[in-house]
């Protein structure tokens, strides 16, 4: 169930990117890929009932193993967002330089304009 | 529960989400992509992994802010007519081809909840013993997947010069303009 809604999120974003006309509208739904794409993989590194991974002085270390989620998953992720913000930064910076080009962020009109 | 949860704040996802692509302005388009991004963020907190939502509010406030700056006080006006039948049609199509492979990828995966690494137990029985953090995401991102970081960190810097040097042009060219 979760895993669906984690696709349709997905193909929202697929959608955006494929019929927008609206250059910031694609970028949006390339960041709604991005988010769905992260979301997708916490959710698969997710235990029942599971404690976070950080270590308590209290705790036992094969109880914490066997309640703790994944946290490959986690540290892999927050890699993952990170360069996410780098490349919607440089998306933006593309699409500001196209708009003081053109004047317009409507993708059929840049591409009917030549040089 | 926690599932009950993450399903109603995922509905909400999809539903901003489309809001953000379908809103008529830009603006409205940036505020409903934020409320995505903080959900996103609760979600992460439901799911036990607080340094992603931590990471993921700094990450989403900038993105606004980088975003806002973009659209603000340009041509926000509506484009009604989409794009063109036919290449529209064979997006559509696409996507459902996407779609049916996606279900059924989906469906070899272990259930929600049931997570079944192999890796994991080693990092969480070893991490404190061998780098000394407790927090065992920290340790898997500064000890043994440093040059992991070290990658992320010089794409991160680079993603930054391009966009600097992008926007830099234009502020050079002013410059010689008026001078």
């Amino acid at each position: 169930m979760i895993y669906a809604l984690c696709l349709t999120l997905f193909l929202v974003g697929l959608y955006g990117v494929c019929c927008k006309k609206n250059l910031v509208k694609i970028i949006i739904g390339f960041m709604i890929m991005d988010y769905a794409v992260n979301l997708f993989l916490i959710t698969v590194g997710y235990k029942k009932s599971g404690i976070a991974p950080i270590l308590d002085s209290t705790m036992n270390i094969n109880y914490f193993a066997a309640k703790s989620v994944d946290p490959l998953p986690q540290a892999l992720v927050l890699t993952a967002i990170v360069i996410g913000l780098g490349v919607t930064a440089m998306m933006v910076a593309v699409a500001i330089r196209i708009y003081e080009k053109h004047g317009t962020f409507d993708v059929t009109k840049i591409r009917k304009l030549k040089g | 529960m926690t599932e009950t949860f993450i399903t109603i704040f995922l509905v909400f996802m999809i539903l901003a989400a489309v809001v953000a692509l379908e809103a008529r302005e830009l603006l409205s388009t940036v505020i409903a992509v934020g409320a995505v991004g903080f959900m996103l963020s609760v979600i992460f907190l439901f799911l036990r992994a607080p340094d992603i939502a931590i990471v993921q509010i700094v990450v989403e406030i900038l993105t606004l802010v980088i975003l806002v700056r973009a659209t603000i006080s340009r041509d926000t006006h509506f484009f009604e007519d989409e794009r063109e039948f036919f290449p529209f049609a064979i997006n559509i199509v696409m996507i459902m081809v996407f779609l049916i492979f996606a279900f059924w990828a989906v469906k070899t995966l272990p259930r929600f909840g049931l997570n079944f690494s192999k890796v994991a137990p080693y990092y969480l029985t070893k991490g404190l013993a061998q780098t000394g953090a407790a927090n065992i995401v920290t340790s898997v991102i500064l000890d043994y997947r440093a040059y992991d970081t070290l990658g992320e960190a010089t794409v991160l810097f680079t993603a930054v010069l391009g966009a600097v040097a992008l926007l830099r042009r234009k502020a050079k060219a002013a410059e010689n303009k008026n001078g």
